[in-house]
């Protein structure tokens, strides 16, 4: 026991004087976080379109009105007649171009239709699709009110309201994902590392040729992350809840927990490929490769699962970070408890079983 | 038990169709040094590791400290030391904290830890840089660290793998200084090494050849079987018949 203690010592040690490790360990998880949480959105904010009013009526203004007050939108130019169109593209500011036919008012008193035609810069499909969106839904709310006010119209509503995430804020969406990528790099990457660095440098001879036992070795050079992971998993939802406002409905208890499973897999996979790799390098390229990769591509961190072609949707369910987020997710943002995650926990904990005797085994064939 | 620290008979080591270690025999006196040389590539290493259980011979028997390779390999472990070529120290961890964490591991309690440490650091003249990493150390320091913490547990024999490489003459003398004073003491050394000086100070000199031992008895009887004075020239004689390559 006191020779397991030691080792764990050391190694918090080495860690400590380690400047680089610290950053990685410290400074990633923040800077990601934050860069994910600034950076990438899917929502928009303040795109700057243009507006050709060919009407200049009361409707038509009040649209524009209602278009300027949103968040999204920010007005950037009038334009006086459709040549404009093309070159106010060209400077490549505006995403895009809002049309009021002429007679915008009247046509809709009369013959209840009026058009608005929407010209977007498609360069960015995405951004385009989601500029559309929150046009049609501006027009649309506005469309409701005049039926509301003036007489009832026959025909399908569409009343659609987003449960769970009402913001539709992707911050939400990656903090989960993030949670499950920090940990993949700081738990497996490192771990992975630190014990190659071990067999380059000689010292696991000696341990092996030492009374520890491998699975003692093992543990001991594990668990500091396993400390140090928890410690980042706390940081990040206490930037995500009080930074970014990241609602969090769930039991923290069951988070944490489901956390730590998650570490364990992690864990396992890092000493899975240091047994293979035999130097520092291999093993961060695998652990790139072979992790981080699909944790950010394939765990539907970005990406969602269901729009994916057949077999990558069926390789992402060897994915750990698949379930380790839908997990997340559920607990974070739609409060759900063990009862509803006990599936995706199982499928988690059968992953780090497997993993966790596949690096026993590889680890206990001594040296070669 | 036999005054023999280290017996095997047929020792043979397979990896697929290359015989890495090809039937030895070799015994090895309590309290002698024992000088293991071969080229590279020999197999000195893989009959090294065999014995250090690090790897499980493909046959033969052998017995290190009275102990059985293939079913008492954990007791082996706590009768021996091993020092490997590349010191395997740690150079972010200081000088103490080195010989803390391999005393641990050893099984040393607190206090015998805290003795050795005091002990070590006075006896290595340590005492100034103690506080500084071991990353900073001259060679030749973390070599005569390396070698103390290799026999911290006191085991009864300890296996050097070429403990001298790279370090300049005068330390390499002093080193073996150190290596009579621990034989004396009665822990049997079992040393590999590439320098044919270093073969004379040897009680016993064996010459491994394509993974088999070709030569083994005292450096004097050997230079009188060859007819010759120097170790070196026997060795290159030997090794000149390998067919292996230098891998």
């Amino acid at each position: 026991m006191n020779s397991f203690k030691g080792f764990v010592i050391k190694e918090f040690k080495q860690i400590y004087r380690d400047t680089r490790t610290l950053v990685v360990l410290f400074g990633m998880p923040v800077l990601m976080l934050l860069i994910f949480g600034f950076a990438i959105r899917n929502e928009v904010n303040n795109a700057k379109v243009g507006v050709l009013d060919l009407a200049k009526d009361e409707v038509s203004s009040v649209i524009i009105q209602k278009i300027s007050a949103s968040k999204a939108f920010q007005i950037h130019a009038y334009l006086t007649s459709y040549d404009e169109v093309e070159a106010y593209f060209r400077e490549g500011d505006i995403k895009e171009i809002i049309v009021f036919e002429k007679d915008f008012a009247r046509n809709l008193t009369r013959s209840g239709s009026a058009t608005i035609q929407l010209i977007t810069d498609a360069t960015d499909p995405n951004l385009a699709n989601i500029v559309q969106t929150y046009t049609n839904a501006i027009v649309g709310d506005y469309a409701q009110e005049l039926n509301a006010s003036s007489m009832p119209v026959v025909g399908i509503k569409v009343h659609s309201k987003m449960l769970y995430n009402e913001e539709l804020a992707s911050v939400n969406l990656f903090v989960p994902g993030l949670i499950a990528v920090i940990l993949m790099l700081v738990s497996a990457l490192m771990t992975s590392i630190s014990i190659t660095k071990e067999k380059e440098m000689g010292n696991m001879e000696i341990l092996l040729v030492s009374p520890l036992k491998p699975n003692h070795i093992i543990i001991g050079k594990v668990l500091p992350y396993l400390v140090l992971s928890v410690v980042n998993v706390f940081t990040i939802l206490v930037l995500a809840k009080f930074v970014f406002g990241v609602p969090f409905v769930g039991s923290y208890l069951l988070f944490f927990a489901e956390s730590i499973l998650f570490i364990v897999t992690a864990l396992s996979l890092g000493v899975f490929i240091s047994s293979v790799a035999n130097n520092q390098q291999t093993a961060m390229m695998v652990s790139l490769v072979v992790l981080l990769l699909p944790t950010i591509l394939l765990s539907g961190f970005i990406f969602p699962i269901k729009s994916m072609p057949i077999p990558l949707q069926v390789i992402s369910n060897i994915i750990p970070a698949k379930w380790f987020l839908v997990i997340v997710r559920g607990i974070m943002l739609k409060g759900s408890g063990i009862l509803i995650i006990w599936q995706e926990t199982a499928i988690l904990i059968g992953i780090t079983l497997v993993f966790i005797t596949l690096s026993l085994k590889k680890f206990k064939v001594r040296l070669q | 038990m036999s005054d023999l620290a280290i017996q095997t008979d047929g020792l043979t080591k397979v990896f697929g169709n290359f015989t890495a270690v090809d039937n030895i025999s070799i015994n090895v006196k309590k309290g002698e040094i024992f000088g293991f040389l071969g080229a590279n590539g020999a197999g000195k290493t893989t009959a090294m590791k065999m014995l250090t259980g690090l790897l499980s011979p493909s046959s033969g028997d052998a017995k290190v400290s009275g102990y059985d390779v293939y079913s008492e390999s954990e007791l082996i472990k706590k009768n021996i030391g091993y020092m490997s070529q590349k010191f395997s120290l740690y150079d972010d961890l200081t000088p103490e904290e080195n010989i803390r964490f391999y005393g641990g591991i050893y099984g040393l309690d607190s206090k015998q830890l805290s003795h050795k440490r005091k002990e070590l650091i006075e006896s290595l003249e340590l005492g100034e840089v103690k506080k500084k990493l071991v990353g900073s150390l001259p060679l030749g320091w973390k070599q005569k660290l390396a070698f103390a913490i290799s026999i911290i547990h006191e085991p009864n024999i300890v296996f050097l793998d070429e403990p001298t490489g790279g370090v300049d003459p005068i330390t390499r003398r002093q080193f073996w200084e150190r290596i009579y004073q621990v034989a004396e003491s009665g822990v049997t050394v079992f040393v590999t090494t590439h320098y044919m000086d270093e073969a004379e100070y040897c009680d016993t000199v064996s010459i491994m050849v394509d993974g088999k031992i070709e030569a083994m008895d005292s450096p004097d009887n050997l230079k009188k079987t060859f007819e010759t004075n120097s170790i070196e020239d026997i060795f290159i004689r030997l090794a000149r018949a390998a067919k292996r390559g230098d891998r």
